[in-house]
């Protein structure tokens, strides 16, 4: 019993550990510049101030960033969830030429990284011209086979017989799955959609690469673009109002929500 | 992901061979197709190529693939990614098991640590190397300020050639530990409780309990969450971008910085490519290694 005590007070000391740069970074950004300048020991006695938190609602292009990241996240997870559902039932229950090979190649689709496609994905985007877009933002993250993967197997998991009665009673395919099986897939709707939102909020690599007007920067790339000129900054007050005002949201929304995003992130391992 | 390989389709419907039926796979169909196949077999063939910066393409066979070998910072990237590999996927397999082990209870505080170690998972890279640079910036940054007031001299970590990867680590561990730790908590619940009060019938040492029958029944998920690591950190990028800009001397420069460089500072975009089709292969390779390993396991 005495190990696994130990055990315990080394696990809670580590989530202290794990709570302390949140917590540095939430006291410098209530620090003046001016002080944080002369000596950053500051932080633990002293004047706090919400000057940085002002500055940042003075800068527009924030909410710019946010607003982009939102129309970005809920475009992709909205799609996805389309998309994906279409599909999973697709595959899963219904019976047309070539679909196992089809599904086979689709799986195969899981192990291509994004590095592998985005130089042609970038070109091709450039072609059309459709850079600095929402579109361009969204499409390519609807083509991840993970969520047909996901559905295809929630869609296998519900009993037949459900179709079969509806079939015989001349319900059409569409109907089936929108009225009855659809209804049935909330769960797992739910995990693709917390999955989905998280990694679009998220990601970096493709907005940094396709948004290069400042308009168009998601949250996640527009914080980049002010944390690279670290040195001559603004001030280190500043850039920490930065991340809290951009990392808090998800936190809050984590906080929330944490019992089902992390159910929903076993789940669909699990799965 | 790990079952892609147990999901061939189940048995079919009887008499629905329509070809209406595929309507509903076509959407997603097409945009796999336009989206990712094609950018695919492009990026195959541009790594072939040679363009330049009016994009006029050139054919020059396997010329990328050569240069990129002779090609000294490439070879450095390779190895530093590898370096990086090991120093997070390791610690982040085992001290996701170990704290999956310790907070696998139903108290209140288990509950408040599990939602402290997944709390930073939701934090976008940028936000993550922005508190960052914060903890290990020498001047006035959080250990600079622990080591001034322990009296002695404040390192720069993200300067020093052989502490800025391993800071960058740390990072990186901070940043995703959460996830191995719910894959495992996931594993746990579901080994079946009547395997441990056997044990406890027989009298088994937590010890027994542990290598004989909790590890045994998650391995699964043990191999799992190593593939799922190794091909994440293998694509390391925004930590290196952000906070060291692959320096001090190359020290900390990943494939990912290399390609994202070569293609968009350069615009050697066929150079690129083939560097990220070596990634591409390097990821290939590794996760069918470890699926050949964890199922052989599975048989004996």
């Amino acid at each position: 019993m005495r190990r696994s005590r130990l055990a315990v007070a080394l696990v809670a000391l580590a989530a202290v550990l794990m709570l302390v740069p949140l917590l540095w970074v939430f006291a410098l950004s209530l620090k003046a510049n001016s002080e944080l300048m002369a000596d950053t020991a500051s932080v633990f006695n002293g004047r706090y101030t919400l000057d940085n938190y002002r500055n940042l609602f003075g800068n527009g292009a924030v909410f710019r960033w946010i607003l982009n990241s939102l129309i970005v996240s809920l475009g992709m997870t909205a799609g996805v969830l389309v998309l994906a559902s279409l599909a999973g039932y697709g595959f899963a229950r219904l019976e047309f030429r070539g679909r196992d090979v089809l599904f086979v190649v689709v799986l195969l689709g899981l192990a291509v990284p994004e590095q592998a496609v985005i130089i042609a994905r970038h070109q091709m985007f450039s072609w059309l011209s459709m850079h600095n877009s929402y579109p361009a933002l969204i499409l390519p993250g609807l083509s991840a086979p993970f969520g047909v993967f996901l559905m295809t197997q929630y869609f296998r998991a519900i009993p037949k017989d459900i179709d079969e009665a509806a079939l015989l009673d001349g319900a059409s395919r569409f109907t089936i799955f929108w009225r009855l099986l659809l209804p049935l897939t909330i769960p797992a709707q739910a995990t693709l959609g917390i999955f989905t939102f998280l990694h679009a909020w998220n990601d970096y690599w493709w907005p940094l690469i396709s948004a290069t007007n400042k308009d168009m920067f998601t949250l996640t790339v527009g914080v980049a673009s002010t944390q690279m000129n670290f040195a001559q900054t603004e001030g280190l007050g500043f850039l920490m109002a930065q991340a809290v005002f951009a990392g808090a949201p998800m936190l809050i929304v984590y906080l929330f929500f944490q019992k089902y995003i992390v159910q929903a992130v076993a789940g669909a391992a699990g799965r | 992901m790990a079952t892609i390989v147990a999901s061939v389709p189940a048995p079919k419907l009887r008499g629905s061979g329509d070809w209406r039926n595929a309507l509903f796979v076509a959407p997603y169909l097409f945009v796999f197709l336009v989206m990712l196949v094609i950018p695919l077999a492009m990026g195959m063939w541009l790594s072939t190529t040679k363009s330049d910066l009016f994009g006029t393409e050139r054919w020059v066979g396997l010329a990328n693939f050569v240069r990129l070998f002779g090609d000294a910072i490439f070879l450095q990237t390779v190895a530093n990614t590898f370096i990086f590999v090991l120093l997070t996927v390791p610690f982040l397999t085992l001290a996701g098991l170990g704290l999956a082990l310790v907070l696998n209870r139903q108290e209140r505080w288990a509950a408040v640590l599990r939602t402290i170690f997944f709390a930073s998972t939701v934090l976008s890279v940028t936000v993550v190397t922005l508190v960052w640079r914060l903890v290990f910036l020498p001047d006035g940054g959080l250990l600079g300020v622990t080591a001034e007031a322990l009296g002695k001299t404040p390192i720069a970590f993200l300067n020093d050639e052989k502490l800025a990867m391993p800071a960058i680590a740390v990072t990186t561990i901070w940043w995703c530990i959460g996830l191995p730790m719910v894959l495992f908590l996931a594993a746990l619940q579901q080994v079946p409780r009547g395997l441990y009060e056997a044990a406890a019938l027989d009298n088994a040492s937590r010890w027994t309990t542990l290598t004989r029958i909790t590890l045994p029944a998650i391995r699964r998920t043990f191999f799992l969450v190593i593939i799922i690591e190794v091909i994440l950190q293998f694509q390391l990028f925004g930590q290196a971008q952000l906070m060291t800009l692959g320096g001090p001397n190359n020290a900390t420069r990943p494939i990912v910085l290399f390609i994202y460089e070569t293609g968009w500072r350069q615009w050697e975009l066929g150079y690129a490519a083939a560097a990220a089709q070596v990634l591409f292969a390097m990821i290939l390779i590794a996760a069918m290694i470890q699926y050949r390993i964890s199922s052989r396991r599975e048989v004996a």
